[in-house]
């Protein structure tokens, strides 16, 4: 099948570029044909966020949209709160500390999820053809070597390789340009990057794994509008990441955290710092009597302005947090993912309109640093490599003076820092560091991680291949074990990985095994580990986790 | 020739765990994903497979329900129904009424078939078909685990405590379907897309004249227990013990 443009990905960055390139249509009166495949069941089903929202990206796409009956974002940001915590307390940060880029004033706080609905409704009304529940699997190129679309993966292939019931080919999409939206860490842009070198004059991209659950608290806890942040306990002062806690809706809190992945201790358990974290007595009040109604798990880009690789190539681009765009000091990328789906979408509809189309538009990937998105990333930039460099807190004051320059004088003493070594470089042998133990989930405030998992909905039709690809079967329990103690065991989210012995006590005969089934498509594992020995492919379209309002 | 008539259902998704809604009248279905009913799925897959067999002509997937409802619809078209009607209504509609209307419907479209679900998941009620057949006269066999399509009856293999029991139906005649009568196929990306194009009819409810008016309340709506963890026990005798404490000896 053939299309004007082909969009992977139904989040925010996918969906807004499917909008735009339909209102340009509308308003120059020729036809674009647009499609979006995305590989959840439904558009939400795989978006996981804070999430509060700048709402710059939305005004940019939808006039009026807060006066939609539909609008997916009714709570305005009341309080903003940073706290330093220690082991047994917790410090204010004064707001007028902050940085004004920091003011989350005028921002909402809302399941970005239900975000991707609404703007999803807003295609479909504008003929834009969505189709979830299909995982792009392959790339398609022409003779010239210029990307021509994309395939959907094959249903029905048993473990075995063989074909069941109802087995169905996948289905080439042919398009004139393709957009990749697939977010953090996607299984073509991973291949698109290597292919075109897009980052050969860039920075290493960094990552960060964020874990999160939704919460119904009492309303004498509840406090509208409050979007608390916390950095410090229970990471040590190496490790980076913190807390979001955002109150919203009805009687609603979502509470997150996010470990830098570049931490170097292989026993750290992201998990477990989390649960660990809503056990401290300055945030442990609010989940008194409350309901965890959900759970997931999602890597997120750090990088930010130095690691944004080159954005097109022939044949198409990279938009949203594919390409990299959050800012992290503020944790958010939602809106520079709107706006990058704009401006891609201006691109390609001003290539399309000429009489020979060239193969890349190069406009957008010229764009974009001079634009709201570059001069939203470009002051914070030095603040990631200062806090991995520094720690906690001296590196998040240095970053808060740099972000204060920034704002003052325009630029910044250090000029542009490099983030050094990639994230699955950074661990540390067992033999060198002081094991991390975790205390036990008590099964009200705090959880294990299979209980978690059953909260995300996931589900994978049973009998299919492995999408948790390894490329030499051995380096698992050959090396990974013995040098880190495969450190799969723990970073992963939803306890897909395991070492199991034939004898626990005298530990014999180490099987590695793979629960793919349980799998929330974080990406963490394509990430961290340390031989890259990991790849993560999409399974089956429509399996993954089912997030509600997440 | 045959002509089959599937009603199918829009209910919370099998993969999704149902919340109740905080002032528990119900269950929350705000942002959550539906889907159409999995026996529904089943009995529209049969009829697709007929109809490619040449043995069933036309195939009419009809909905009752909000107008979201459509998904259902959509769903059944992408697998291979033709066309849809989609009766709407945002008021919770029982079983019986459920009946009634269809009856209403097998009037106007005269199928020579009705495939129907055993039951649906969101209320797992089991009774549409059998009030229909009841209601429409006609014979029924419910639970269907193969079916047979003959000159003018269908014979359907039932699974009953004990084996299996055939029964030959002659035509018109209500089924319902079991979950092993097939596996339904993943409709393909251009079927779907076909699907968008087939014709969708929509009616209002009271055209139907029938008053829908519950004849249950729902009282609340509440959660299951939540299971406490276990515990490992050392010896028979600890076992013993607890169950006695437990009240269970
Ligand atoms: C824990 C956490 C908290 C955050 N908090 C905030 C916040 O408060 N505010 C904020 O603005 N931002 C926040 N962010 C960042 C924000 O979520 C991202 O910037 C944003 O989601 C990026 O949008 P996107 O469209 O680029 O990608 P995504 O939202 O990741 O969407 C990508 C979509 O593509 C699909 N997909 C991927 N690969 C394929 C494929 N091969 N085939 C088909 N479909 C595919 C995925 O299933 C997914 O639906 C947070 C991120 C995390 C992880
Ligand atoms: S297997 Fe990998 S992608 Fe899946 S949940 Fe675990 S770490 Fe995330």
């Amino acid at each position: 099948m053939e299309f004007d443009v082909v969009i992977v990905g139904g989040g925010l960055a996918s969906l807004s570029a499917a909008i735009r390139l339909k209102q340009v249509s509308k308003m120059d009166g020729r036809e674009i044909s647009v499609l979006v495949v995305e590989k959840g069941s439904e558009i939400g089903a795989h978006i996981l966020s804070g999430a509060v929202i700048d709402p710059i990206g939305l005004d940019a796409l939808i006039a009026n949209w807060r006066d939609d009956p539909e609008s997916p974002l009714a709570t305005k940001v009341e309080e903003d709160a940073f706290l330093f915590l220690t082991k047994k307390s917790g410090y204010r940060l004064p707001n007028a500390l902050m940085p004004k880029l920091m003011d989350n004033h005028g921002n909402y706080i809302g399941s970005l999820g239900n975000v991707a609905r609404f703007l999803a409704k807003k295609a479909e009304e504008l003929e834009v053809e969505i189709f979830p529940g299909f995982a792009a699997t392959e790339i398609l190129y022409d003779e010239q070597g210029r990307v021509a679309g994309v395939a959907t993966g094959d249903l029905g292939i048993g473990k075995d390789g063989s074909h069941h019931g109802g087995y169905t080919r996948g289905v080439e999409l042919r398009a004139k340009y393709t957009l990749f939206g697939e977010g953090a860490r996607g299984s073509l842009t991973k291949q698109l990057l290597a292919k075109f070198n897009l980052a050969a004059n860039s920075d290493v991209q960094k990552f960060g794994i964020g874990i999160k659950e939704l919460w119904q608290v009492k309303s004498k806890n509840f406090r509208n509008g409050l979007a608390q942040h916390s950095f410090g306990w229970p990471l040590d002062s190496q490790t980076g990441g913190g807390s979001f806690l955002y109150h919203f809706d009805d009687n609603l809190v979502s509470v997150g955290f996010v470990v830098h992945l570049n931490y170097s201790n292989p026993t750290l358990s992201p998990f477990g710092e989390f649960q660990r974290f809503k056990t401290h007595p300055r945030i442990r009040g609010v989940f008194e009597g409350a309901k965890r109604i959900s759970y997931g798990a999602r890597a997120l880009t750090e990088g930010g302005w130095q690691s944004v690789p080159k954005l097109t190539f022939p044949g198409g681009a990279l938009i949203g947090c594919a390409a990299g765009f959050v800012n992290v000091p503020r944790i958010k990328g939602s809106h520079n993912a709107i706006l990058s789906g704009i401006q891609a979408a201006d691109a390609v509809a001003a290539e399309l309109a000429k009489k020979n189309p060239a193969p890349e538009f190069t406009a957008y990937d010229e764009g974009w640093r001079a634009s709201p998105i570059g001069r939203d990333l470009k002051p914070v930039r030095n603040v990631k490599p200062l806090w991995s460099r520094y720690g906690t807190p001296f590196g998040i004051m240095m970053g808060a003076l740099d972000m204060w320059t920034n704002v003052l004088v325009g630029k910044s003493f250090f000029g542009t820092l490099l983030h050094g070594k990639p994230d699955y470089a950074c661990l540390k042998p067992l033999a060198d560091v002081t094991p991390i133990t975790y205390p036990k989930p008590d099964g009200v405030l705090t959880f294990d991680r299979l209980s978690s998992v059953f909260l995300s909905n996931t589900n994978h039709a049973e009998d299919q291949r492995c999408h948790l690809t390894l490329k030499d079967a051995s380096i698992p329990i050959s090396s990974n074990l013995p040098l880190f103690g495969e450190p799969a065991r723990l970073y992963c989210p939803a306890a897909v990985y395991e070492v199991t012995y034939k004898d626990e006590n005298i530990k014999s005969d180490p099987q590695f095994v793979i629960n793919a089934q349980n799998c929330v498509h974080c990406k963490t594992c394509d990430i961290k580990d340390p031989a890259q020995n990991i790849n993560w492919v999409p399974p089956e379209g429509g399996g993954g986790p089912n997030y509600p309002n997440m | 020739m045959t002509k089959i008539l599937v009603p199918v259902k829009l209910v919370l998704d099998y993969n999704l765990k149902a919340r109740v809604k905080s002032d528990k009248t119900g269950i929350d279905l705000t942002n959550v994903k539906l889907s159409i009913n999995p026996f529904d799925e089943i009995s529209v897959e049969e009829a697709v497979r007929l109809k490619e067999a040449g043995k069933a002509t036309e195939i009419v997937v009809v909905s009752i329900g909000p107008a979201k409802a459509q998904d259902a619809l959509r769903s059944g078209l992408a697998i291979g129904a033709d066309r849809g009607i989609l009766i709407e209504t945002t008021e919770v509609v029982e079983p019986l009424n459920v009946a009634k209307i269809l009856a209403k419907v097998v009037e106007t479209e005269k199928p020579d078939l009705v495939f129907l679900g055993k039951q649906a998941i969101d209320d797992d009620s089991n009774q549409t078909g059998q009030s229909l057949a009841a209601l429409l006269d006609w014979p029924q066999a419910t639970f269907a685990s193969t079916l047979v399509l003959e000159d003018g009856a269908v014979q359907v293999t039932r699974e009953v405590d004990g084996g299996h029991q055939t029964l030959k139906l002659a035509l018109p005649a209500v089924v319902t379907v079991d979950l092993r009568l097939n596996e339904p196929r993943y409709p393909t990306l251009p079927n779907i897309m076909k699907s968008k194009k087939k014709p969708i009819a929509t009616q209002k409810i009271a055209e139907f004249g029938i008053d829908i008016t519950p004849r249950l309340k729902v009282i609340e709506v509440h959660e299951p227990p939540t299971r406490k963890a276990g515990i490992k026990v050392k010896t028979a005798a600890e076992l013993v013990d607890n169950l006695k404490k437990a009240g269970v000896l």
